[in-house]
């Protein structure tokens, strides 16, 4: 299964449509194959983050905040969306990986003050 | 009587106070994580507060205002309030307009540690602006016939009471801008205004939407969700399709008019409301009543207020007008010229008796413009089943008409009563040909070969129909 994660720094990017920068990882069963790799866009843009997503081949994507035209386009491509995630893309693959991430989750590690 | 006012004062919460506010509010701290936010806000961001709480700000308000966290630091910063314009993503996924007003809190020696942020959702006057339309929902709603005035004469006094409303009237009608116009001129026009088709969702998940679930509630119910009932608190709830509504749910609906107040699905805590309710439909509720699919009580507890917009084909002159603002409408939005409709058209676009209403008619004209390549409409630009209106006329027999009746009752009237174009709806096909001939007669003075034009047959056909019907 490959998987794409929308990212910002070390959350899951808040907005689709403004993300520069993206992590691919290859995943067997519940556990990530090899390191994951960033890709860094030139620029913002759904579009040609939606032809990304497209040409390497990813079954499920991660994002925070997406349009609905973006979702249903996915959706057509038989993509697997799991969107409004919030918190660090660590976590957010762990629970992809695991089988439990779902839209609209809070990841631990969200609030200022987890895990201290 | 001061230190008790005192302690009043120090007793309210932060949340309550947001909550009185009918637009998106957030407090964040110095480290731009939320501290506090309103219903309004959990309604635009499918967010609850219990988990957006000590989240930095930007992951729970998905906005684009610039770096937003660079914004906000310069408001903390100079301690100035900023207001900017941008968007959000909201819940279900749209891109909302939004005016942001950024206000930093200073303590007592003048520092800033924290700021509140005011999002005011501006997608009306943007769409409007776009359009070139009247902010004023009931300038919207067109029409100087006479029972339209009549509406219009009823439209501020409902708005002006609190009882419920039930809006009835065929589809295409209106209902909607309706609803929405009432709550605009109402005193609840600052609160939110939701919309829930009743007849759109499976009866389960309409609990859930409506009254909304506590944690645990069902497979899947993973976190607490306010129900559609707490997010219009203090504004009007518009219950569309009501006929739809199903029995189980008509109970609970009916406690929350008699009580203001229900059960979450799940919940153990009673939770209270201040809603208006507005529901809408297309059915006769009396006749579901009388089936025993609708609830009697929730009938009369609903028919505090009834309104019924008339049918297209019963608003003298309407069609005109409204043939000539849709024009207009979309000569600009398609960017055409098109001046005028031309003779032909006009007498099959105004004799046409539009069992779909208002809606069928934008769409007509919508499609016309669209096809229309010279300065006016033409015959030939108009949907096929215009110009040869025996081949698609369709007559739906469960279609009743009710009038506006201010003391409750309700007088059934076959549409045939009220058509321009008889159509008896007992006698099947036979009859509504038989209709349309006599009606096609009667416009051309009895000369059979216009009346075969308008009817789009030749005049032999006619005249075999004319022996049939024995009205030779």
């Amino acid at each position: 299964m490959r998987i794409l994660i929308t990212i910002q720094k070390n959350s899951v990017a808040p907005r689709f449509d403004l993300t520069t920068e993206v992590l691919i990882a290859l995943c067997e069963g519940q556990k990530v194959l090899g390191k994951p790799r960033t890709v860094l866009m030139t620029r913002p843009s759904s579009e040609e983050l939606c032809a990304l997503i497209i040409k390497e081949n990813i079954n499920t994507v991660i994002c925070n905040g997406i349009e609905e035209s973006h979702l249903q386009y996915l959706a057509w491509k038989k993509m697997r969306v799991i969107d409004s995630v919030v918190g660090p893309y660590s976590e957010a693959l762990k629970a992809v990986t695991g089988g439990f991430l779902r839209s609209g989750t809070v990841l631990p590690g969200a609030k200022q003050g987890d895990g201290k | 009587m001061r230190s008790t006012e005192t302690a009043f004062f120090d007793k309210i919460k932060i949340i309550e106070i947001l909550n009185g506010i009918p637009h998106g509010a957030v407090i964040l701290d110095r480290d731009l994580c939320i501290v506090e936010m309103n219903s309004s806000l959990e309604l635009l961001t499918g967010f609850a507060v219990s988990e957006a709480k000590r989240v930095r700000a930007d992951f729970i308000l998905r906005c684009n205002i610039g770096k937003s966290e660079k914004l906000f630091r310069k408001v903390l910063e100079t301690g100035e309030s900023l207001s900017v314009e941008g968007n959000i993503i909201t819940q279900d996924h749209k891109n909302k307009p939004i005016h942001f007003t950024v206000s930093p809190f200073r303590n007592d020696d003048g520092n800033s540690v924290g700021l509140f942020v005011f999002l005011e959702d501006i997608s009306i006057s943007h769409s409007f602006d776009q359009r070139g339309f009247s902010s004023d929902g009931v300038k919207d709603i067109l029409g100087h016939s006479s029972k339209m005035l009549e509406m219009f004469e009823l439209l501020p006094v409902l708005a002006h009471t609190d009882a419920s409303v039930l809006i009835t009237g065929e589809t295409g009608t209106g209902k909607d801008l309706i609803a929405e116009a009432i709550h605009k001129a109402s005193k609840r026009s600052r609160y939110p205004f939701i919309k829930i088709n009743c007849g759109a969702l499976p009866e389960a998940l309409l609990e859930s939407e409506l009254f909304g679930h506590v944690r645990g509630a069902f497979t899947g119910a993973v976190k607490d969700k306010p129900g559609l009932f707490r997010l219009a608190q203090d504004g009007t709830i518009f219950l569309t399709e009501i006929g739809d509504l199903p029995l189980s749910l008509q109970v609970k609906l009916l406690s929350v008019l008699d009580d203001r107040e229900f059960f979450p699905v799940g919940g153990v805590k009673k939770e209270k409301v201040n809603v208006r309710i507005i529901a809408a439909t297309h059915r006769a509720l009396r006749e579901l009543v009388k089936r025993g699919e609708f609830r009697e009580d929730l009938f009369y507890r609903l028919n505090v207020l009834r309104l019924h917009l008339p049918a297209l084909r019963e608003r003298d002159g309407d069609i005109r007008l409204l043939l000539d603002y849709f024009l207009r409408k979309f000569n600009t939005s398609l960017n055409k010229s098109i001046k005028e409709y031309s003779g032909k058209a006009t007498e099959i676009l105004t004799s046409y008796h539009y069992p779909g209403n208002v809606r069928e008619l934008r769409n007509i004209v919508e499609y016309a413009v669209h096809i229309c390549r010279g300065k006016s409409v033409k015959k030939e630009c108009l949907p096929d089943y215009l110009v040869s209106p025996l081949m698609d006329m369709e007559v739906n027999e469960e279609q009743d008409v009710k009038q506006i009746d201010t003391e409750g009752g309700v007088q059934s009237k076959p549409v045939a009563d009220k058509a321009e174009h008889a159509v008896p709806i007992d006698g099947g096909w036979r009859d509504v040909e038989k209709g349309m001939i006599i009606d096609a007669l009667k416009k051309t003075g009895g000369n059979r070969s216009k009346a075969a034009l308008i009817l789009g047959w030749g005049r032999t056909t006619l005249w075999r129909k004319l022996n049939r019907y024995s009205l030779n």
